[in-house]
C-alpha cells in the first residue's frame, strides 16, 4: 500500500478548555479528491490552520509523505508540496497579477531570494507565469492589479498562485465562497483543470459542489470527525442529515 | 482601469532620470557656486532617506530609529579617520559595515514584532545608542562629539576645499551609486518579494515565504546605505555629534520619505531635496519660527497630494498622447 500523502493522526487543538479539533485522522493519496463538510464552526479552517502550520497542534501529528512535519514552520511545508488557498481571498491587492505568480515560482525554485539579477532576467520564469494563467484562460488579466478584478478573477489568481507552487497536496478553503453566480463557472473550470495526481482537500459550504467534486468526503462537527465514505454514504448518513444536511437533504 | 507595465521599459526611458538627475546636478555646480556645501549634505542625507525606503517604502515597516543606523556609520567613520585610516573610501566601507552589523543585530530582535510594537523598539534601540555613545565619551567625546579628524585626499586626487565644490562632486557620486544600486537590488526577486511581504504577509507565507529572513536581508541592505551616509556627513563636516543618532533625524527622514512618496526611492530623493531645500530657506527667512513653514507644508502635501498626483499624471498622460500622435497631414 503506498504511504498517504498528506496524514494527520489524532490531531488535537484546544484553546483552554475549548476544544476545537478532536482527535481527528485523515490521509489522503495522490489523485485524492477529499471533500470536507461541517456546519458553521465546525472547526474546519482550524483544521487547515493545523494542517499548513499557521497553528501548533496541541496533540497529534501530521504527516507529509511519510515524514512527521509537526514541528516544522509553514515555509517548510510548502516547500515539502503542501499548499493552501484561502477562506478569504489573500492576495498582494496592487501588483500585477503575474509578478505575483512568478513570485511563486521564484519561491520554489529557490530564487526568491536572489539580489542582482532583475525580473526580467529570468525569461523561463515570466513564461511559465504566463503559461499559468494561459491554462487558466486570465492571460489578459497579467498586468492588471487583483485590486481591480473581479471577486471570481482574484480566486483564480489564487489558484494561478498555487499551481506555480506544483503542489503535491492542495487545500482549498472554500474556493467559491463570495463567488458570484456569473463567476462561478470560470472557478469550476479552474478547478477541473488542476492535475489527476494531486491530493486535494476542500472545504465548500456549496453541497452541489463539493458532492459533485470530491471521490471520498469526511465530515467534521464540533471539532470531530462525524462521518467518512463516498458522497452517496454521506448523502444517505442518518448521523450527517440529522446534524448537518437536515431531515430534507 | 489600469494596466501595469511588466516589460521592461526602453533604455533611454531607464537613463533619462539619472541623466536629468546628473544635469542638475551640474547646472547646481556651474551656477549655483554658493549652495554646493548645502547641495552636498542634501546628496549624503538623501542616501539616508533612500536606504529608509527600503525599509518603509518597500519593506511595510515603519520605523522611527534609523538614525541609529546612520549615526553608528558616522561615528564608525570618524573613529577610523582619527585612530586608523583617513581613507575616504575606506570610512565608507567601515560606515557601510558598522550600519550593517547594527542592522543585523538589532533586526534579530526587531524583527520578531510588527506594527507599533515595531515601531517602539526601533525608537528604543536609537535611544540606546544614542546614550552609549554619550556615556561612552573616551571613544566618542560624549556630548561635545567627535572632532578634529581629518580625511584624505578623494582616490588621491583632490581634498576637500573651503567652496565645498569637492565634498558635493564626492556626494553626488556616491549618492548616484548608492541610488543606481538600490533601484537595481530592488529589481530582483528579492525586491518582488519585500513588495509582496508588505502587501500581504499572509499571503507570502503561504507561498513559503521566509518572511523574517528576507525582511532581516533587507534590513541589513538599508544599514549599509544608512551607515555610507552617516560615514558620508561625516566626512564631509569632519565632525559627528549625538544628533546623528536622535529621534529628530528618523522623524524628519520620515517627513521627507512621505513628502516625496515612498516606495520607488525616486520619491525619497525629490522629498529630501524639497524638505532640506525649504528647511534652509525658511530657517534663513526666519529662524525662530521656520518649524511652522515646515509643518504648514506638511500639512498641504498630505492633504493635497492625492490631487496634486492626480493632476500630475493627467498633465503626463496628455503630453504622451501628444507625443504619440501622428503629425497633421501624414498618411498611414
Amino acid at each position: 500500500m503506498s504511504v498517504p500523502l498528506l496524514e494527520t493522526r489524532q490531531l488535537r487543538k484546544s484553546f483552554g478548555g475549548l476544544h476545537v479539533t478532536r482527535d481527528v485522522n485523515l490521509s489522503l493519496c495522490a489523485g485524492d479528491k477529499v471533500g470536507l463538510i461541517g456546519p458553521n464552526g465546525a472547526g474546519k479552517t482550524t483544521l487547515i490552520n493545523l494542517i499548513t502550520g499557521v497553528l501548533a497542534p496541541s496533540a497529534g501529528s501530521v504527516h507529509l509523505g511519510g515524514e512527521d512535519v509537526s514541528r516544522l514552520s509553514q515555509a517548510q511545508r510548502v516547500k515539502r508540496g503542501l499548499v493552501r488557498t484561502f477562506q478569504i481571498t489573500q492576495l498582494a491587492p496592487t501588483l500585477p497579477v503575474r509578478r505575483q505568480v512568478e513570485m511563486a515560482i521564484h519561491e520554489r525554485e529557490g530564487s526568491i531570494g536572489r539580489l542582482w539579477r532583475p525580473l526580467h532576467a529570468y525569461p523561463q520564469v515570466q513564461d511559465e507565469a504566463q503559461s499559468i494563467l494561459q491554462s487558466l484562460r486570465m492571460a489578459g488579466l497579467a498586468a492588471r492589479a487583483p485590486i481591480e478584478l473581479a471577486y471570481g478573477e482574484q480566486r483564480l489568481v489564487e489558484v494561478a498562485l498555487a499551481m506555480a507552487l506544483r503542489p503535491r497536496v492542495l487545500l482549498l478553503d472554500e474556493p467559491m465562497a463570495g463567488v458570484p453566480a456569473g463567476e462561478r463557472q470560470v472557478v469550476l473550470d479552474a478547478l477541473a483543470s488542476l492535475p489527476s495526481d494531486l491530493a486535494i482537500l476542500m472545504i465548500e459550504h456549496d453541497m452541489d459542489l463539493v458532492f459533485n467534486f470530491a471521490d471520498r468526503m469526511l465530515v467534521l462537527a464540533e471539532g470531530a470527525v462525524l462521518a467518512e465514505g463516498s458522497p452517496a454514504e454521506i448523502r444517505r448518513h442518518a448521523a450527517v442529515r440529522a446534524a448537518y444536511l437536515g431531515e430534507e437533504a | 482601469m489600469s494596466t501595469l507595465s511588466l516589460a521592461p521599459p526602453p533604455l533611454w526611458r531607464q537613463v533619462l532620470p539619472y541623466g536629468v538627475l546628473l544635469a542638475l546636478a551640474l547646472l547646481i555646480y556651474f551656477y549655483f557656486p554658493d549652495q554646493l556645501p548645502l547641495a552636498a549634505r542634501i546628496a549624503a542625507l538623501a542616501i539616508f532617506v533612500m536606504s529608509l525606503d527600503l525599509v518603509v517604502g518597500y519593506g511595510g515597516l515603519a520605523t522611527l530609529g534609523h538614525s541609529a543606523l546612520y549615526g553608528v556609520g558616522a561615528y564608525a567613520a570618524g573613529l577610523l579617520a582619527m585612530h586608523l585610516s583617513a581613507n575616504p573610501l575606506l570610512g565608507l566601507l567601515v560606515g557601510a559595515c558598522a550600519g550593517a552589523v547594527l542592522a543585523g543585530l538589532s533586526g534579530l530582535f526587531l524583527l520578531r514584532y510588527e506594527g507599533l510594537t515595531f515601531l517602539m523598539l526601533t525608537i528604543a534601540i536609537s535611544q540606546i545608542a544614542q546614550n552609549l555613545a554619550s556615556k561612552l565619551r573616551h571613544w566618542t567625546g560624549g556630548d561635545d562629539g567627535l572632532s578634529g579628524f581629518k580625511v584624505d585626499k578623494i582616490l588621491g586626487l583632490a581634498s576637500f576645499d573651503l567652496q565645498g565644490r569637492v565634498a558635493f562632486i564626492y556626494c553626488f557620486v556616491v549618492m548616484f551609486i548608492s541610488l543606481w544600486l538600490m533601484r537595481r537590488l530592488m529589481a530582483s526577486p528579492f525586491g518582488l518579494a519585500c513588495q509582496g511581504i508588505h502587501q500581504n504577509r499572509q499571503r507570502m507565507a503561504a507561498l513559503g515565504t521566509q518572511i523574517r529572513w528576507q525582511l532581516l536581508k533587507l534590513y541589513i541592505l538599508s544599514g549599509v546605505f544608512a551607515g555610507i551616509s552617516g560615514a558620508l556627513a561625516a566626512q564631509v563636516a569632519q565632525i559627528v555629534g549625538l544628533d546623528t543618532l536622535g529621534f529628530e533625524l528618523s522623524a524628519e527622514a520620515l517627513v521627507m520619505l512621505v513628502l516625496g512618496g515612498a516606495g520607488n526611492l525616486w520619491g525619497a530623493l525629490v522629498g529630501t531635496v524639497i524638505f532640506a531645500s525649504i528647511h534652509h530657506w525658511a530657517s534663513t527667512l526666519n529662524p525662530y519660527h521656520w518649524l511652522f513653514i515646515i509643518g504648514g507644508m506638511l500639512v498641504l502635501m498630505v492633504l493635497l497630494r492625492e490631487q496634486l498626483g492626480r493632476a500630475l499624471s493627467a498633465r503626463l498622460q496628455a503630453l504622451q498622447r501628444v507625443l504619440r500622435s501622428k503629425p497633421v497631414g501624414t498618411s498611414a
